[in-house]
């Protein structure tokens, strides 16, 4: 698939809307009782890693922007900015991976993942708590040990379910000149 | 002599994906205020074509381009999508993506917006717009809240709105019901009077597209150009048939009867066919040869379903009280207009909707307790819409996937069924390919078969043909009525009328939700009242055979299909 | 679309503002609500905000879902705070006037109750006002309104394509999850382990992603065929020019913001500190 602008336009799009269901509907139950696996951030990562971090960030912040919004809670600034942080070191992953090119190994997924944890530790344990602290006057160690717990949770989901899809859908891109018919 | 606004000269492509070239040798020229058809198997290539005219080749679609193409003498190097959009409107097949608005006014607004129209011009040309399509009154509609019909005329709308000198239209009449598409062909054909534009039609329901004049019908076969001549001559010709193309049902006909036609004939619309008496005498001796048709015996009852309301959650209801019940072994089909209810009553069978009163019994057991699982171990849907059935990525998984969970096969026993329910869809070449490479009615046949290879009891298929060519409607129309001689009862929701005479001896009539008829086919197409109420309509048959003066035109019918057969099944 | 904004569709003056001046309105105001910890301008903004509610014509039952969604979560993080720092507002404020010396470290002070009630009224201020704005906004009208307040048209388009296949999605997500089902796959239920439940979601899951995919470049396409993405500008069908009320609103609003920015400024401090 060839990247015009248009295309990351939509897949901001599609991306945010996906985003916005996987969050506040697809529901998978955690061990931890009553408490949910936010799928939304496998695919953030994935979709970051496939159409770069302008992208990234947008889809992170206009889908859970419409998340916040859809519950009514105003816009959570400071978790809403961070998800944004998040989605944006995770695209700068992007160029290396070449995703759309059907290769997906041990290297790619190695890098995929350092650049998601890095990226959401950056965006729960520094970004979310001090915009708290900052815009809220929260005291630090209540969203410190809050943004841990999260960023952790995020850390495991995206490995699992982002790094399998990226694995999906490498599969679905064939290598090029490689389709011929058989019989 | 117009001047020429599209002009291939020995032209090829290649998808970067694929090995070889998927279009070669392509030598056409388009003139200006020309209306042509394009037809061809599924596969051929031609959306390919379509997509180098509007530029998305090579503008989107990365491949290797070969020889020249110039859109208004300007070589495709100089041209880009924006450019071409000024120019040339697309409808694409794919009508998912097409509706980008919020609503319909805005979508057909949309390219209005993309030219900076102010405001107060852009409701007029919309309003204009919309009123010429009849969705005037729609405007403020979501897109799910419309029709397929409806969503067709709106795409329409959204390209005629700028004025464009191109038209493309991939595949206009898929998914319509019989009426719509008509009306549909009529609109196209309105439009290309009043503009003048340059038309091109692609789709495989010849017939249908005759139904009003086009100056050109170029015939693809594997991504090359094998004819390229007016309707009469082609008709005329045999080519259509060797390619695996459905002719219109009386030129067919006429062919049996042993006339030898002529373009003189002017076959190319049965309302202008030129018949000499000895043609007609000579229909009528053959109609006389073929020996009487016999009407199936019936069976006991099988799938019941009685009072059945249901409405969704939007608090639409889409059915009321459909009483309908099906023998075993029958094959029987559901017809109606669009937005009738046929779909959403055979998600009710297969308990992906739950109706608001009324019960389902399987041999007399009630359904109502089963979940999805427990029914799809005897009955077996293919939804309408591909993109909604497939959920893996390559074709032989997406077939497989039923057998692996059912989890009662090894994986040898898994990949035989597979192998063989592709061959018989035709997709054995394909097998390793990921189902994103694949044309629509590619898509289309995937799902299928992947139904077909769970081979359940009862097999419900809605729109199984649509974006078929006539090789593969065969083929799996063939296969359905061999497994029917099995005993597998099988319901077939069409909007192809012959499909319906020709396969089926019982059909029940859906319409504004309500069951509205139920017997036999021909009994059904000569009752006037209820072909206009759910907008079917009678195929070409009966009009030849009124011609030829031939008064028991059913009779025609059922003796065209039993010799059709014959010769097909050689 | 399905009304997953809550949309009620009124006649008010309220709905009649355009929805690009409510989202500057409600930018202005909850930034103004953020920035500030002077309860002299937190506790009018909760007055005002209820008054601009009734002049909508929204009756409370119609949004106490959401209402409620949010009071559960902002007596959550309430509770939090104080079990977390049960004499944060004694840091704030400098001053510990004790109430009651509680049960260890959980003591009660009036600087505490005081920090909670500005945490609350905070809440207070910015809850009706999303509300009210998602509960009289077209949502076709957000896009457009994107565009107005200096966002990039192509961004803003995104908002708007996103709001259009948010129920496409949905209904995608309940057609593939039960034509899994129609091909065998179990249901995820409390029986099965975490496993089995993890797989299943990916079977859901995976094949709505992966086809999504394809279809951006199906709507790209067609997009790009009729011209989006050549100019610098475009128009919106669904925008409204502005009236007089548009812009008085977003000019009070933004002195608002001016007032609780210009007070801390020049107090050098946020707070409004009556312990000192
Ligand atoms: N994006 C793509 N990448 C690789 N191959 C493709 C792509 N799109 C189509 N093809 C291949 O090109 C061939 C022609 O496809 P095309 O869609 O033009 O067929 P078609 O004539 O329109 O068929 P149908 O009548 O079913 O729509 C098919 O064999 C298909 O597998
Ligand atoms: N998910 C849905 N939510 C709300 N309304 C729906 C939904 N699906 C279908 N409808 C409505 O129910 C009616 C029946 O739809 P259905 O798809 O069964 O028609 P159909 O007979 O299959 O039409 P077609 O021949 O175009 O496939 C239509 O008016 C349609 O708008
Ligand atoms: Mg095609
Ligand atoms: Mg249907």
């Amino acid at each position: 698939m060839k990247k015009s602008p248009v295309v990351t336009i939509v897949a901001i799009g599609i991306g945010a809307a996906l985003f916005f269901v996987l969050g506040r509907f697809v529901a998978i139950p955690s061990p931890v009782p009553n408490t949910n696996i936010s799928t939304q951030y496998g695919l953030l990562a994935f979709m970051a890693g496939l159409f770069g971090p302008v992208a990234g960030l947008l889809i992170a912040l206009i889908g859970h922007a419409l998340i916040d919004f859809s519950y009514g809670w105003g816009i959570w600034w400071s978790w809403v900015i961070a998800s944004g942080a998040a989605g944006f070191i995770m695209g700068l992953a992007a160029r290396k991976l070449a995703l759309g090119g059907g290769e997906f190994g041990g290297k790619q997924i190695v890098r995929f993942n350092v650049y998601q944890i890095v990226a959401h530790l950056v965006a729960w344990v520094g970004i979310a708590p001090v915009l708290d602290i900052l815009i809220y006057q929260e005291p630090s160690d209540k969203v410190f040990l809050q943004g841990l717990m999260a960023g952790a949770a995020n850390i495991v989901t995206t490995a699992v379910i982002g790094t399998l899809l990226c694995l999906a859908y490498s599969k679905t891109r064939p290598k090029s000149g490689s389709l011929k018919k058989e019989d | 002599m117009k001047r020429p606004v599209i002009e291939f000269r020995d032209f090829g492509f290649r998808y970067a994906a694929q090995a070889e070239a998927t279009l070669s040798h392509i030598d056409l020229t388009i003139r200006e205020g020309e209306k042509v058809l394009i037809c061809g198997p599924s596969g051929c290539g031609k959306s390919t074509l379509v997509h180098c005219i509007n530029g998305l080749i090579p503008g989107s679609y990365e491949g290797e381009i070969t020889g020249e193409l110039t859109i208004n003498g300007q070589p495709y190097q100089e041209l880009d999508v924006f450019r071409l959009s000024k120019t040339v409107g697309t409808v694409l097949q794919d009508s998912d993506g097409q509706f980008v608005g919020l609503s319909v006014g805005e979508d057909i607004a949309f390219a209005l917006e993309n030219d900076r129209m102010p405001l107060e011009r852009m409701y007029v040309r919309v309003r204009e717009t919309a009123a010429r399509v009849g969705m005037e009154s729609f405007l403020d509609h979501a897109p799910h809240e419309l029709s397929g019909g409806q969503k067709q005329r709106v795409s329409l709308a959204g390209v005629m709105v700028d004025d464009v000198k191109i038209l493309l239209f991939d595949e206009p009449l898929a998914n319509l019901d019989p009426a719509a598409g008509k009306s549909a062909i009529e609109l196209i054909d309105e439009i290309h009077r009043e503009t003048g534009d340059t038309v091109v039609i692609v789709e495989h329901r010849l017939e249908d597209v005759l139904h009003r004049d086009v100056d050109r019908i170029v015939l693809m076969a594997e991504g090359r150009i094998v004819a390229d001549m007016t309707p009469d001559e082609l008709l005329s010709s045999s080519l259509l048939k060797e390619n695996g193309i459905r002719e219109p049902l009386y030129v067919t006909a006429l062919k049996y009867a042993g006339v030898f036609i002529t373009p003189e004939m002017r076959p190319g619309r049965i309302e202008r066919l030129q018949l000499t008496e000895e043609d007609k005498a000579q229909v009528r001796a053959w109609y006389q040869s073929v020996p009487a048709a016999v009407p199936a015996a019936p069976g006991e009852a099988f799938l019941k379903a009685e009072k059945i309301n249901f409405s969704y959650s939007n608090g639409k209801q889409a059915l009321y009280d459909i009483d309908f019940s099906i023998q075993k072994g029958e094959m029987m089909s559901i017809v109606g207009k669009n937005g009738a209810g046929k779909s959403t009553f055979s998600k009710i069978i297969c308990g992906f909707e739950r109706p608001q009163s009324g019960r389902i019994t399987l041999a007399g057991r009630d359904l109502s307790g089963d979940s999805i699982k427990e029914r799809a171990d005897h009955i077996g849907y293919v939804m309408q819409n591909p993109n909604q059935m497939i959920s893996k990525t390559m074709i032989a998984e997406e077939v497989g996937l039923g057998l692996a969970l059912s989890g009662k096969h090894t994986p040898e026993e898994i990949s035989d069924c597979v192998n063989n329910t592709l061959k018989i869809c035709g997709l054995y070449p394909f097998r390793n390919w990921p189902i994103s490479a694949l044309s629509f009615g590619q898509k289309k046949r995937v799902t299928v078969a992947s139904i077909l290879a769970m081979n359940p009891e009862i097999v419900i298929l809605d729109e199984p043909t649509a974006g078929q060519d006539f090789r593969h409607y065969t083929d799996i129309m063939e296969f359905l009525s061999a497994l029917n001689e099995k005993g597998i009862t099988i319901i077939l929701i069409t909007h192809d009328m012959h499909l319906m005479l020709e396969y089926c001896r019982r059909a029940v009539v859906f319409s504004e939700g309500r069951r509205i008829a139920d017997d036999t086919c021909e009994a059904i197409l000569t009752n006037d009242a209820i072909v206009q109420r759910a907008s079917l309509k009678k195929t070409s048959l009966s009009q030849l055979a009124q011609l030829c003066g031939i008064p028991q035109e059913t009779e025609f019918v059922r003796r065209f299909i039993r010799w059709d057969r014959e010769v097909r099944g050689k | 679309m399905t009304n997953l904004f809550n949309y009620i569709q009124r006649s008010s003056p309220i709905h009649r503002l355009t929805g690009a001046a409510k989202f500057a309105c409600l930018l202005l105001w909850s930034l103004a609500a953020m920035t500030t910890f002077d309860t002299r301008i937190l506790l009018p903004m909760p007055i005002v905000a209820c008054i601009l509610f009734f002049l909508s014509r929204i009756r409370f039952r119609e949004v106490k879902v959401l209402f409620w969604f949010t009071f559960v979560f902002m007596v959550l993080n309430n509770a939090l705070i104080y079990v977390f720092a049960p004499e944060h507002g004694v840091e704030l404020y400098g001053a510990r006037h004790v109430i009651w010396s509680g049960i260890g470290r959980f003591t009660l002070t009036q600087e505490q109750l005081f920090y909670h009630l500005n945490v609350i009224l905070k809440y207070l201020a910015t809850i009706p006002m999303v509300i009210l704005f998602i509960s009289t906004t077209q949502p076709s009208e957000f896009a457009s309104s994107l565009n107005r307040i200096g966002v990039s048209y192509k961004i803003a388009y995104s908002v708007s394509l996103a709001l259009r296949y948010i129920p496409d999605i949905q209904r995608e997500y309940r057609d593939i999850s039960t034509a899994q089902q129609a091909r065998g796959l179990e249901m995820a239920d409390k029986k099965q382990s975490l496993v089995k439940r993890l797989k299943n979601a990916a079977a859901m899951l995976f094949p709505l992603i992966i086809s999504s995919m394809d279809r951006i470049e199906l709507i790209a396409n067609a997009m790009e065929l009729r011209g989006f993405g050549k100019g610098k500008k475009r128009t919106w069908y669904s925008a409204r020019p502005f009236q007089t009320a548009d812009y008085v609103c977003v000019a009070l609003c933004a002195g608002l913001l001016l007032l609780s920015v210009g007070m801390s400024v020049l107090r050098h401090s946020r707070y409004f500190n009556p312990f000192s």
